[in-house]
């Protein structure tokens, strides 16, 4: 197969350009200079519009309100990442009626299981983005992939404080290029179809339901 | 742009004619030519001119589009505007004469050339401002713009400005106006039934209207269209948009 | 065989009308959404001209980037393959399958693996390959191929599908309802990600600087494929890179906005390496497969290059009057509208498909919303051009130039250019067309096929030339 990478990079080679590269303007994409508030406000109403919910946890008890709502549901459990801050935070103020369940294993221990729970599937995230109403979330080893998908319902903590105008803000100022994690992620709603006659229709593999939690300045984020 | 804005109102133009309204619609030049004589301005009409080179062009038989076109370009050689009476032809000279002459030695001109080139109502509007003068009888009628005036030549709402201001006329938005009549030269002989089926579609649309009039600023749309309704017994009549405005505002010749 | 293929299935597709209503009803929707969402043209013109300018960049340095990415890739861990032809790109599927003992694959939607015909070479080794994109699903169960390349099912309605699924799917309910024709698809498809040997997926861009494979979708298939099982192989065409993570946004935001008139797709997948020590899920191996298939011979012409830029949004094919009515399976290869008009030819050979680029009116309505500036009009006059044999400049030749050459066109259009050059030819040709063109028969070939639907053009009696003369206008 070294033969094939030869041959196509030497046939590229050959005819590669001499002219000058065209000049990038990246004003399009920069920061829109938006307060904090019309940020939030962005974000929300463009999430919303693709059926993502809202919990306003600012200035309160998230885990209070999370168990709330949880209860209200009537999920299953609440699946959530044991070895991270909120993880931790969340396990120690528990108190709901929902069953805490951690994703400490690795996904092959408890696939069949995982796959089956009617349970929500609790993530952080790394800000958000106002632009286009987007979540950004990094997995590592404490933070599954698969807790933000698999699960029938997504809930993600969103830190107001951490919300960037455009994607390529975010990327600049979070410093992406010298840092990717195997997986990083951008989620703008709960999963979504619309290859039936342009009807959008929720939920065909990923989360039926994405619910965003709002805080503000909690340490276990910072 | 320049040669005419930078001189106010040109006192002299080039009429090219192209070679359908040559052939098929003389009507709708000499009305063009008599709306630009009415503002005051001179037109001059180079005998030699016949085609743009268009339909070699569109073909891949480039070198006798060049042939073609540069024994145009030869004829428009003073510094006046050249005002076109079809976006398609114009649109032509303005998109794919440069890409045509690149690397050769008539490039310089060629380019003095592309840059004099206006379509007619583009001139009308945009250099000469022209104010009309409603005196026909109450009609309706809709307006199909042509793909290569809006795309190649940039033209907007240029044609809808002069029609909007005759008082008697009411200008009816076609559906879908933007989408192509399937004219497209050889096309529509190379791809007969597609072709067909876009025009059977527009002229539904143009029945649609109730328009006693489809005006347009491109005689091989109006010949695909006018052909098509005529042929179907449709209503509405096709019109190049400078034969209406001629007999609007001077009554019929 | 491609090539009048294209004549008789528009011919079938033209008088379906329940396919033309489909069709129409669904690029209008697609239409509208995209318009709203460049609604501010100063915003459209200077995010389409970064697009362009970071695809020109990217293909300009087309090979160090390649190199770039391949380096990068390897530093985190993903295998790079390269494959010259489909079939070597197959080859490397089987191999690296059979490796792992994967019998079971899930699939997200990839034009390239559609270019290979990757599931007929997997299923031939006995690999189960299950679709999980709802309309490649869709059209998998109908044993179809995809009519577009953003929507694959985009030629059925519910009707048929809820007919299909009832036929197909074990112990499903006849249902219309669009919610749980969904539920149906996702009970079935989420058995076969759990228990999934290996994920296959495409890419949307490959980038150099960091080594990531950037992954649109909204359903979720794709995250699926490329973080359940422990094999994840995605596969791109040559020309997906681009060199810094930053060309990544305006990319992304062309891409949705132009495909589905979305501000962003629900998830942005960024692969930058296989699952670490520690990480509890995500594929335990990663591979990549750089297709060639024709690329580089594309890229060795400088114009024809820019049929590379392309980001695979199909907004050409939803603005397109001949697309619409036709639909994507009349057209040959897996690339329909537009774009497949300028890159079929070039990666098949104009021998076969040589008469796609004259299937086109050079509306520019492609032109007119592609988001990086792709001159689709001006690539079909070119290889209008190649077919006839009349290669302007000395690139590298297009598979196929020549082929589509007919001696009595080339004498059709020498004696026009002579006519049109010589004053005197033109007055007297004029002269003889406005008096005697009537005498003409209506029965040649060419007038025949205008006449279907159209009147006789009539020739006017006397031409502009005379009308000029006659009227006393200067005419130097």
């Amino acid at each position: 197969m070294s033969d094939a990478r030869t041959a196509i990079l030497g046939r590229l080679r050959a005819a590669e350009g001499k002219t000058p590269p065209p000049a990038e303007h990246f004003e399009v994409v920069a920061p829109r200079g938006w307060s904090g508030e019309e940020k939030i406000a962005r974000l929300r109403r463009l999430m919303e519009s693709v059926h993502t919910e809202f919990l306003d946890a600012r200035g309160g008890d998230w885990t209070a309100l999370l168990q709330d709502w949880l209860a209200q549901q009537g999920l299953a459990g609440l699946i959530y990442p044991p070895d991270t801050p909120l993880g931790r935070r969340l396990a120690g103020q528990w108190s709901g009626a929902t069953p805490l369940i951690p994703y400490d294993r690795s996904l092959a221990e408890w696939k069949e299981e995982f796959f089956a729970q009617e349970a929500a599937g609790l993530t952080g995230t790394q800000g958000g983005i106002a632009e286009t109403g987007t979540l950004i979330l990094w997995t590592d080893e404490t933070q599954p992939r698969t807790l933000s998908l698999v699960p029938p319902v997504h809930v993600a903590l969103l830190d107001v404080n951490m919300l960037y105008d455009t994607l390529w803000q975010a990327m600049r100022e979070q410093g992406w290029t010298n840092a990717m994690p195997t997986n990083l992620l951008l989620v703008s709603g709960p999963s979504k179809t619309a290859d039936i006659e342009q009807t959008l229709a929720y939920g065909v593999h990923g989360p039926k339901r994405l619910l965003v939690v709002l805080v503000e300045g909690d340490p276990a984020f910072s | 742009m320049t040669h005419a804005q930078a001189s106010g109102r040109p006192r002299t133009v080039y009429f090219f004619g192209t070679c359908i309204v040559d052939l098929f619609y003389p009507g709708a030049g000499l009305a063009g030519i008599k709306l630009l004589q009415s503002a005051g301005v001179e037109v001059v009409f180079p005998d030699g001119q016949s085609c743009c080179g268009q339909p070699a062009y569109n073909s891949g038989y480039l070198d006798q589009a060049r042939a073609v076109a540069w024994a145009q370009i030869k004829l428009f050689a003073k510094d006046y505007p050249v005002v076109v009476p079809s976006g398609s032809c114009a649109g032509m000279m303005k998109t794919h004469y440069p890409g045509l002459f690149r690397g050769r030695p008539e490039q310089a001109e060629v380019e003095d050339f592309v840059a004099r080139v206006y379509e007619l109502t583009q001139f009308l509007v945009d250099v000469l401002d022209l104010e009309l003068d409603d005196l026909g009888p109450p009609v309706k009628v809709t307006w199909h713009p042509s793909c290569h005036s809006m795309r190649e030549m940039g033209v907007a709402d240029q044609p809808k400005r002069l029609l909007h201001q005759l008082s008697k006329v009411e200008l009816v938005e076609l559906p879908r106006e933007r989408e192509c009549c399937g004219f497209g030269g050889t096309f529509s002989v190379r791809q007969p039934e597609i072709s067909a089926a876009m025009v059977t579609d527009k002229i539904g649309a143009i029945a649609g209207t109730g328009a006693d009039l489809v005006l347009s600023g491109d005689c091989g749309c109006l010949m695909n269209i006018g052909g098509a309704i005529e042929k179907a017994g449709g209503h509405a009549r096709p019109l190049h948009i400078a034969e209406f405005l001629w007999e609007r505002t001077h009554g019929r010749r | 065989m491609a090539a009048a293929d294209f004549r008789a299935k528009a011919h079938d597709a033209l008088g379906n009308r329940e396919l033309r209503a489909n069709f129409r009803r669904a690029m209008d929707g697609l239409m509208s959404k995209r318009a709203m969402l460049f609604a501010d043209r100063t915003e459209w013109t200077a995010l389409r001209a970064l697009g362009a300018a970071v695809r020109a960049r990217s293909l300009l340095r087309l090979p160090e980037l390649l190199e770039q990415l391949e380096t990068r890739l390897r530093d985190n861990g993903i295998q790079v393959h390269w494959a010259e032809t489909v079939d070597d790109g197959n080859a490397i599927f089987k191999d690296i399958l059979s490796r792992h003992g994967a019998r079971r694959v899930v699939k997200g939607k990839s034009m390239v693996s559609e270019e290979m015909g990757l599931n007929h070479a997997l299923e031939a080794e006995g690999i189960e390959v299950i679709e999980a994109d709802l309309g490649e699903y869709i059209i998998q169960l109908d044993h179809e191929t995809p009519s577009h390349i953003i929507m694959p099912a985009i030629h059925k309605n519910k009707q048929q599908i809820a007919r299909l699924f009832s036929q197909k799917i074990k112990d499903a309910e006849y249902t219309e309802d669009v919610d749980r024709l969904t539920d149906l698809a996702r009970r079935v498809l989420r058995r076969k990600f759990a228990a999934a040997d290996a994920g296959i997926s495409g890419v949307n861009a490959a980038v150099a600087e960091t080594g990531t494979l950037v992954l649109v979708e909204n359903e979720g298939n794709g995250r699926m494929c490329t973080t359940v099982p422990r094999l994840h192989i995605a596969v791109m065409g040559l020309e997906k890179v681009v060199e810094r993570l930053e060309e990544v946004p305006p990319i992304l935001s062309l891409l949705t906005r132009s495909a589905t008139g979305q501000v962003i797709t629900t998830y942005v997948n960024m692969i930058s390496g296989p699952r670490k020590p520690g990480e509890k899920d995500g594929p335990e191996e990663v591979h990549l497969v750089i297709l060639d298939n024709g690329r580089s011979r594309i890229y060795a012409d400088p114009e024809l290059r820019n049929t590379l830029r392309c980001i695979r949004c199909g907004a050409c094919m939803n603005h397109c009057p001949v697309y619409t009515r036709v639909g994507g399976h009349s057209y040959p290869g897996v690339y329909p509208g537009p774009i497949g008009k300028i890159l079929t030819p070039q990666i098949l050979g104009l021998e076969t498909t040589g008469d796609l680029p004259h299937a086109s009116s050079l509306c520019n309505a492609c032109v007119e919303v592609c988001p990086v500036e792709i001159p689709i009009a001006s690539l079909l006059v070119r290889l209008r051009s190649e077919g006839a044999g009349k290669t302007p400049h000395g690139g590298a030749p297009v598979k196929g130039a020549g082929s589509r050459r007919k001696s009595q066109e080339d004498w059709v259009w020498r004696a026009w250019a002579l006519v049109f050059r010589m004053p005197l030819l033109n007055r007297l040709s004029n002269f003889a067309l406005t008096r005697f063109g009537w005498a003409l028969p209506s029965d040649s070939p060419l007038l025949r096929e205008w006449m279907t639907v159209r009147s006789r053009p009539r020739f006017a009696r006397r031409s502009l030339h005379e009308l000029v003369r006659r009227e006393g206008i200067p005419h130097e």
